[in-house]
């Protein structure tokens, strides 16, 4: 039996009159990973933001492992487990590797825990430990985002949500990307993303949601939709 | 008046600059706002160290009272002036704080009675004499108040915790959200950092030249923001050495017959050289846009 982590019901969010979002739900289960793909506007940014606390919604609600977070600020929602990979990654340019990834570790109490996922992102990330005292903003489009990846694992995330993680790198980078995304789950975390490569990200997904211009249109198995004509024309390039 | 004396007592000005422009500059970094109410906590300050001396209260005693007045109405002030526009137009923020500065000097003259109260006790007279070279005592507190000030505060954010949050947020606020950094926090500790400094820098005033005005605050508070630009705004150590070179380039201004009278004129100029040639300060951070 799955166990719901993440339930988002008639969300609809305003940036002043524009309605970005327009009454959407959807749901992610412990171990998941899911997929939002949508084109660039359609509304995957701020759904992200919406459910980490970075902007309020007009109505619906957000329960996040049974608790009501619609009105929980974004920095205790980090602690309740979910933690959020920003769109174009964020990373503090003027610290080095090692402290960006200790301010990901900022609401951690447990020193064990702290050295115990610091080991695990070296282990998955060997370039960040090269470069652990080079300053962040030195690094390059790839090692970026895996730095803002680590820095999420350091706060011991159970729900990570990566907002376009393979945005502007090279193909292969990409590839390597997404194989991360895939030893989240064999680490145990449930992953919520959202990508513009739809063909990569459904690849790796089990279910996907597809968001057109503040609305979920379409939903399914990933498996199933990755073979849907309509979303074949518009979203894999077939 | 020689070079030499010149240079010390320009360093001792400069460190007072330099403590009030850290607030400043903090301040801006990381919430993002001109605390245009600063230069008047000072004066706050003045007004507290003058309460407590009234009731016969000793110097230490003030000078302690001063500091957690200020702390308490720096905080304060952010919580009901500044935090309901956190997302506002800068401009509305701005006046914001132009206003707060003028009600905190209202206040003052109300308390004041319009007067301008001598504290003598607080003055510190006396000076070491090296052959023929003199330096006050005012002068070496105040030069080891600023060492002590500047290397404990460059400790506190290089290795706290804190600290790191601090330039977390001065960074990037919503990736410091994003970190479960409570932001409101961090903004409120600078807030009451930069508030006990101004306390601090007013007694380094009072102790020099105890007349207590209600606008005691406000040219070293210009002098010490024009410093904090100088430096490059937002930026810690360039707050520390705007604030020195300002107060250095007044000293040796000073003791120049032919610039004396127009010390201001030549300090101001420097701000306007500088940001000529370098518009982000000395050691200000050249911003990148984001997208
Ligand atoms: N801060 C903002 N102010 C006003 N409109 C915004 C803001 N952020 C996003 N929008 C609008 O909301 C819509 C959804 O944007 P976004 O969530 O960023 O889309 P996506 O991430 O799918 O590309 C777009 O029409 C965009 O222009
Ligand atoms: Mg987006």
């Amino acid at each position: 039996m799955s166990e719901r982590l993440l339930e988002v019901t008639d969300l609809e969010v305003y940036y002043g009159v524009i309605n970005a979002l327009k009454g959407i739900s959807f749901h992610v289960d412990k171990g998941e990973i899911v997929s939002l793909i949508g084109a660039n506007g359609a509304g995957k940014t701020t759904t992200l933001h919406t459910i980490t606390g970075l902007i309020r919604p007009k109505n619906g609600s957000i329960i996040y492992k049974g608790v009501d977070i619609r009105r929980t600020p974004a920095h205790k929602i980090v602690s309740m487990g979910m933690v959020h990979v920003p769109e174009g990654r964020r990373i503090f340019q003027n610290l080095t590797v090692y402290e960006n990834l200790m301010m990901g570790a900022y609401s951690q109490k447990d020193k064990n825990k702290i050295s115990e996922n610091m080991e695990y992102v070296f282990k998955q990330f060997p370039r960040l430990e090269e470069r652990r005292r080079q300053l962040a903003g030195t690094l390059s489009g790839g090692e970026q985002q895996m730095l803002a990846m680590g820095r999420a694992l350091l706060a011991d995330p159970e729900l990570i949500v990566l907002d376009e993680p393979s945005m502007g790198l090279s193909p292969l980078l990409v590839s390597e990307i997404f194989d991360i995304v895939k030893t989240f789950r064999e680490a145990g975390k449930t992953v919520l993303l959202v990508e513009q490569n739809a063909k990569k990200a459904m690849s790796i997904s089990d279910r996907v949601y597809v968001l057109e211009t503040g609305s979920i249109t379409t939903e399914g198995k990933a498996a199933e939709l990755i073979h849907d004509e309509r979303i074949k024309k518009a979203y894999l390039g077939e | 008046m020689d070079f030499l004396t010149a240079l010390i007592n320009g360093l001792s000005s400069g460190g007072t600059y330099a403590i009030i422009a850290l607030g400043y500059t903090m301040v801006y970094g990381i919430a993002k706002m001109l605390n245009f109410a600063h230069g008047d906590i000072i004066m706050i300050g003045g007004c507290v160290m003058y309460s407590v001396l009234s009731a016969k209260g000793n110097p230490l005693l003030a000078i302690l009272a001063a500091v957690v007045f200020c702390v308490v109405l720096g905080v304060t002030i952010e919580k009901l002036a500044y935090k309901p526009l956190r997302g506002a137009a800068s401009l509305a923020v701005l006046i914001t704080a132009i206003s707060m500065s003028y009600l905190l000097q209202s206040v003052a003259q109300i308390y004041l009675k319009s007067g301008t109260p001598a504290l003598s006790a607080l003055r510190l007279e006396g000076s070491v004499n090296i052959g023929s070279f003199r330096i006050d005592y005012s002068t070496i507190l105040t030069l080891a108040v600023t060492i002590v000030v500047m290397v404990a505060l460059s400790l506190f954010v290089k290795y706290s915790k804190t600290g790191r949050a601090m330039v977390a947020v001065s960074e990037d606020r919503d990736a410091a959200l994003l970190m479960g950094i409570n932001t409101n926090f961090i903004i409120t500790i600078t807030f009451a950092i930069g508030s006990a400094l101004a306390a601090i820098a007013g007694y380094l005033m009072l102790c020099k030249a105890p007349i207590l005005t209600n606008t005691l605050g406000s040219m070293p508070g210009i002098k010490a923001f024009a410093a904090a630009v100088i430096g490059g705004i937002g930026s810690i150590p360039g707050a520390m050495l705007g604030g020195i070179l300002l107060g250095v380039v007044e000293s040796i201004s000073y003791s120049i017959p032919v610039l004396a009278p127009f010390t201001e004129a030549v300090e101001f100029s420097i701000l306007i050289i500088i940001l000529l040639v370098r518009p982000s300060g000395i050691l200000g951070k050249m911003r990148r846009e984001k997208v």
